[in-house]
Parts: C-alpha cells; sequence; structure tokens
C-alpha cells in the first residue's frame, strides 16, 4: 500500500449499491450510494462514476478494486471479489480493533460475523431464506403504513410504549398492525415495535457473547435499534461510522491490502 | 483468486456398468409388476430388503424414486399436486413428490427407461420407520390407493447404547412380518436363500464402505457428490451379486486413481464433511462451486448410511435387527458427536457443513445445538445451509452461493491461505 495511493470498494447490495474511495491513509475521500437497479453492471457503473467524479478521479487512478456483495461478480473493473462477510468484518474490526460479535442488518439479509482479536473469521451466520427482520421487512412494513424510511427513526423516538409483533413473517406482520391500528395503537408505538421485532430477529440468531459492531444501511438509517439492542445486550454496542458504507469500506480495505 | 487451476470433470468409467445394472433392475422390476410372475414389495430405504429378497421379491425403493424426482427437478413441479390434496409442503418432500409423480402419472422412469410406465404396481407395502414416521404415512397412502397391505417395523429413535432388549423388539418385528409375507409370496421362507441373501448384502456394505473410505486418501479422489449417484446399488441391488461385482469394479477404479494421485478436486485445498440430505436439484451446480472453489466434499454422513457391518448370514434376523439399529439416524446426540468426531479425523476434514432441510427433520441435525458443539468443542469451522432435498421452493441459489464463498475465505483465513 502506498501512501499516496487510492483503492476502492465497491458493494452491490440487495438493495443499494455503494462506492468507497481511500487514500492509503485508510481515509474516505469519496462514498457514493446509488440504489441497486435490475442491472447490477449498470448500478456498478453509475454508482462508481458517482464515486470517481466526488473524489476527482479517474478509473485508473485507483490503484486497486474490491467488489462485494451479491452483484459482486458483475463488477467488471473490479480487481477481486470478496463476500460482504468478509468485507463487513474487515471494516467493524478496522474501527474495534478486537475480538468482536459483527452484525450487519442489511435491505435481505443479517449477518452475525465472530471475530478474533486479530481480526480473523471464526464464524459466521446468515438469516434463512425469509427476510423477516431485515430492511427488506421494514421498507415493506412501513411502505404499508405510508411511514417514508427516512422518518421511522424520528418516530419510533417519539413512541411511550413499544407495540410487540408477535409474527416472524413479513405479510402476517402488515396483517397484524392492521389489528393493533383497529385496538387503538398510534403510529409511533407502533413504529417503535417494528424495529424491535428487528433486534428480537437478531436475538434469536445468537447469544451476542461479546463485544457488539453493528454494520450496514438499516443502522445507519435508524440509529435507535442500536439503542434497543444496546438495551437488551451485556456488552457494549458500537456502530461503525458510515454504516451503510461498511461493505465497501472493507473492501476498499481489502484492496488495498492487496498490494 | 485467478491462481486457481480450471477443473476438468472426472468421469468414473465403472459408472457405465452401473447405469446397465440399474436399468436392468427397472426392467426387471416392470416385468415382474406386468407378468405377475414374481411379487413386488415396496421398500423403505433401510428397510428389511435382504428379508424381501430372500423370499423372492421384487424390490422397489420408493425413497430412491423421491431422490430422482429431485435430481431431474420434477419434484418442485410435482409436490404442489400432493399439497393440494392435503399432504403438507412441511412434511417429507420425497413424499410429496413421488405422490405428485402418482398423481399426474409423470415418472423419471419412464424418462430414463423408455418402454416402462413408471413405478411398478406394490403387491405388499413395508416400511422401518427408522428414517421417519412419514414413510409409514407414505405407504399407507398406496397401500389404500392399491388396495395392499402395508406392514413394518417401529423402530427406536434416540438410542444411546443398543442392548440387547432393543435387538429382540426389532428382530420380534422381523419374524412376526413373515407369515403375511409368506401368504402374499405364495412360498415358505427358505432360510438358505435369506441368509445368502444376507451374506451378498454384508459383502457390498463391506465395499460401499471401503469406496467412501478411499475418499481419506489427500488429495480424495472421490466426492460427496459422486457418492450420491454411486451409492445406487448400495440402497436398491444390496443382497445381490451385480451389486458386489460392481463395487468391486469401481474399488479398483478408484485404487488406480489413488495410485495415480488423481483428485477429484484439482488444487484439492479443503477438505469437507457434508452432514445431512443432499439438495438433490443443486448437485452439479454445488459440485461445481466447490470444485472451481478447490474445496472437496468428500465425505457425509448420508452416504455412509448404507454401512451395515452388523449384518451376520448365520444370524440373519438378530443382525439384520442390529444393523438396522446402529444407524446413525436413530441414535442419541451424544453418539452422533462422537460418531462426527471420528469421521473428521479419520478423513482429514476442514470444516463441516450441516444442511438443514427444510422438509426433513431427521436428516437435520443441526436442530439441537450439534453445530455450536462442533464448532467449540472439536474446534472445525461448521456452516449451516438452509434448503430442502427435494423443493426447491425452500432452497436460496444466491444466499447458498454467498454462504459457501465466505465460508471457503474463513478455511482460507484460518489455514494462512
Amino acid at each position: 500500500m502506498t501512501v499516496g495511493g487510492r483503492y476502492g470498494g465497491i458493494d452491490i447490495g440487495a438493495s443499494a449499491s455503494k462506492a468507497v474511495i481511500i487514500d492509503g491513509a485508510r481515509k474516505i475521500v469519496a462514498a457514493e450510494v446509488r440504489r441497486t437497479s435490475v442491472s447490477f453492471e449498470t448500478s456498478a457503473r453509475e454508482v462508481m462514476d458517482a464515486a470517481l467524479a466526488a473524489a476527482g478521479l479517474r478509473l485508473e487512478e485507483v490503484g486497486r478494486l474490491v467488489a462485494t456483495g451479491y452483484g459482486r461478480h458483475n463488477v467488471d473493473f473490479a480487481h477481486a471479489t470478496r463476500t460482504e462477510i468478509a468485507c463487513h468484518a474487515r471494516a467493524a474490526h478496522f474501527y474495534h480493533p478486537r475480538r468482536i460479535t459483527v452484525v450487519d442488518i442489511g435491505g435481505q439479509d443479517n449477518k452475525i460475523i465472530h471475530v478474533n482479536a486479530q481480526g480473523r473469521r471464526e464464524s459466521f451466520k446468515m438469516n434463512r431464506k425469509c427476510a423477516a427482520g431485515t430492511g427488506a421487512f421494514l421498507e415493506e412494513v412501513a411502505q404499508r403504513m405510508d411511514v417514508p424510511l427516512e422518518r421511522i427513526d424520528g418516530l419510533a423516538r417519539r413512541a411511550e410504549h413499544t407495540v410487540q409483533m408477535g409474527s416472524y413473517c413479513t405479510v402476517f406482520t402488515k396483517t397484524e398492525i392492521l389489528a393493533h391500528m383497529r385496538a387503538g395503537e398510534k403510529v409511533p408505538e407502533i413504529v417503535a415495535g417494528l424495529v424491535e421485532s428487528v433486534v428480537k430477529r437478531i436475538l434469536e440468531m445468537d447469544p451476542l457473547a461479546r463485544e457488539v459492531v453493528l454494520t450496514g444501511g438499516v443502522v445507519a438509517h435508524i440509529p435507535i435499534l442500536a439503542e434497543m439492542l444496546a438495551a437488551r445486550v451485556r456488552h457494549p454496542v458500537h456502530v461503525v461510522p458510515d454504516a451503510q458504507f461498511a461493505g465497501a469500506f472493507g473492501a476498499a480495505l481489502m484492496a488495498a491490502e492487496m498490494e | 483468486m485467478s491462481d486457481r487451476p480450471k477443473q476438468t470433470f472426472k468421469k468414473i468409467h465403472a459408472s457405465g456398468r452401473m447405469k446397465e445394472i440399474m436399468e436392468a433392475h427397472f426392467r426387471e422390476l416392470d416385468e415382474a409388476a406386468r407378468t405377475k410372475k414374481q411379487k413386488v414389495a415396496w421398500c423403505t430405504s433401510v428397510g428389511p430388503a435382504e428379508l424381501l429378497k430372500g423370499m423372492g421379491f421384487q424390490v422397489f425403493f420408493p425413497e430412491n424414486h423421491g431422490a430422482m424426482l429431485g435430481a431431474t427437478r420434477m419434484a418442485t413441479d410435482l409436490i404442489p399436486l400432493a399439497n393440494a390434496i392435503g399432504y403438507s409442503p412441511d412434511i417429507c418432500s420425497y413424499l410429496t413428490s413421488d405422490i405428485g409423480s402418482y398423481l399426474k402419472g409423470e415418472s423419471p422412469i419412464s424418462r430414463a427407461y423408455p418402454g416402462i410406465d413408471g413405478p411398478p404396481r406394490p403387491d405388499v407395502l413395508v416400511f422401518n420407520t427408522n428414517q421417519c414416521r412419514d414413510v409409514q404415512d407414505w405407504f399407507n397412502f398406496y397401500g389404500r390407493e392399491f388396495n395392499v397391505p402395508v406392514i413394518g417395523i417401529q423402530t427406536h429413535r434416540g438410542v444411546g447404547e443398543i442392548t440387547r432388549a432393543h435387538v429382540d423388539s426389532i428382530s420380534a418385528q422381523l419374524k412376526a412380518m413373515v407369515p403375511k409375507l409368506e401368504e402374499i409370496a405364495g412360498t415358505k421362507l427358505d432360510m438358505d436363500a435369506f441368509k445368502r441373501v444376507v451374506g451378498l448384502s454384508r459383502q457390498c456394505t463391506d465395499l460401499w464402505k471401503e469406496v467412501l473410505e478411499i475418499a481419506s486418501h489427500k488429495p480424495s479422489p472421490l466426492t460427496f457428490f459422486d457418492g450420491t449417484i454411486q451409492m445406487g446399488p448400495a440402497v436398491i441391488l444390496r443382497g445381490e451379486e451385480r451389486a458386489v461385482d460392481y463395487y468391486r469394479l469401481l474399488l479398483a477404479e478408484l485404487k488406480q486413481r489413488v495410485e495415480a494421485g488423481v483428485a477429484a478436486v484439482d488444487g484439492e485445498k479443503f477438505r469437507i464433511y457434508w452432514e445431512g440430505m443432499p439438495i438433490w436439484g443443486k448437485l452439479r451446480d454445488l459440485s461445481t462451486q466447490f470444485a472451481d472453489l478447490q474445496a472437496c466434499v468428500l465425505a457425509s454422513t448420508y452416504c455412509s448410511s448404507w454401512v451395515f457391518p452388523a449384518l451376520d448370514p448365520d444370524a440373519p434376523f438378530d443382525s439384520m435387527a442390529r444393523a438396522y439399529l446402529e444407524l446413525f439416524i436413530v441414535r442419541d446426540e451424544d453418539y452422533k458427536e462422537a460418531y462426527f468426531a471420528r469421521q473428521i479425523s479419520r478423513y482429514g476434514i476442514d470444516g463441516m457443513i450441516f444442511h438443514d432441510a427444510k422438509t426433513c427433520p431427521n436428516n437435520s441435525n443441526n436442530r439441537y445445538g450439534m453445530v455450536e458443539r462442533i464448532s467449540e468443542g472439536h474446534d472445525l469451522p461448521t456452516l449451516v445451509l438452509h434448503g430442502d432435498l427435494n423443493d426447491l421452493r425452500c432452497y436460496s441459489e444466491e444466499q447458498a452461493r454467498t454462504n459457501i464463498e465466505a465460508y471457503i475465505e474463513q478455511l482460507a483465513e484460518k489455514k494462512g491461505l
């Protein structure tokens, strides 16, 4: 890795595509996000072009570039691919270089990654095929309630209590919300219940028996989720800076380390 | 990643012979059912096949048909037909795909062997619940459809140490079947013929075990995916000379591979154990992905489930009872963990994949804390793949691919590669 070098990470996720460019000191010089379109190739080009423009660089000036995310194999200008599990673990350990549990709440899946003090992955788990408890779940259910995603955090913070959601399933949860509304529950309390149901899904996946580091787009948009999780576990809970870009940042770190 | 060798598919030449004997088997079954010259018994995969063959029945294995439905991906279209008549999507997808196949009148047997309409009509259905309770309900469906007797053995489950009482109870159930089977067959049990079949089954199982254990060589000349195909004769032709002859042929070829240093996966870097059912409709995809990652999935509980070292022609009833009680699937968690530890050591395993098959709880051994006990107690990285044996609606292609890729990355980190 050279001090003056530039390294790229691109994360083509199920919902959003992210590109990050870092310098030799591992400082982020550009970070861009776009909604992932039906073409992973186009999404990759667009988000990378935006990041390059923000950094005032041409693609050739980026020494190494690593692609991650569901669309990682569709990024033809990447030098290498790594899974998002590797990249989120790398980013989380960069900010918290010790034995941690990384929890990435993404658009369509949740990942729990156990990382040792040296940053090596010990094990990982992903949610089952069902997307309940992920970003897609919140997005769909919020849409049912006419609540834009960016208002979820604010509404949840206004809640005087939390409505308990009993269902695993996104579709059934939508029906359950109707029942709560009929029973007179208000939107903030229901929204708080939805966020808490994501927390519960995480706690079902792992006992979180060490320090927790959260990454991913959901916690970036809904910081109260980290607070709700912290209230339920015995160990400190951290959120990485620019959590939505953690995958792309981890990929960029790996790109830098390849040299 | 670019320095990975391009994988070449290595054909097992003996397979040509396997295809011949399997086809002969299905044609014999078809002829027996059509001409009524020989009685046909349907039998569960680890049911009392030796007794049935010893009594002169032609034996058909619906679970083998289920696997064919999965491997040909016919299952996914057929399962909903069984769901629609009340067989839940949550129960065994061999059962639902097989019943769907019956309802629609479509079978991979007729596609593979022109001239055969499908499974042969049974004269009797014989189960052993050692696989699960579903086999009994499965056979009862056909018992009602064909108006033929359904008889079976109720197994013990969660067995730790196998006691005399366990063996006696299964042995007694086997013996109690004989009068009914004699009535259907129209002949008396010939103990010499029965003993001969048990002896051949033992020879078959010993050779099959040797075939599987050849994968302990480094690099392994055989993959789990090969094993799922090569196990056919051990399941459906056990107790017959041709199965014994086949495994002699296969073993000789595999020994040659070992001598010549031929690896099933070029540049083998990771040795993986597969626990649970195969994902029949994804065997090719998975085999290719693992090979591309230089990971050889080389051993499994599943393929080893037709290894019956207890079979003894001098004590056919007792030894069959013991053989079918020693099965992994009916044992307790302590036995299973110790079994895994032996397999991990025998095959020099780097990692273990648990397939959580949605519709097969009995063959999904990740559900009672085993994954954690193996990864922590035996310092072995593990991965749980969610899927199913036949119902591909329960399988997420991209999630599975990413899980596998990330898992191999993790193994590479552990090995410092």
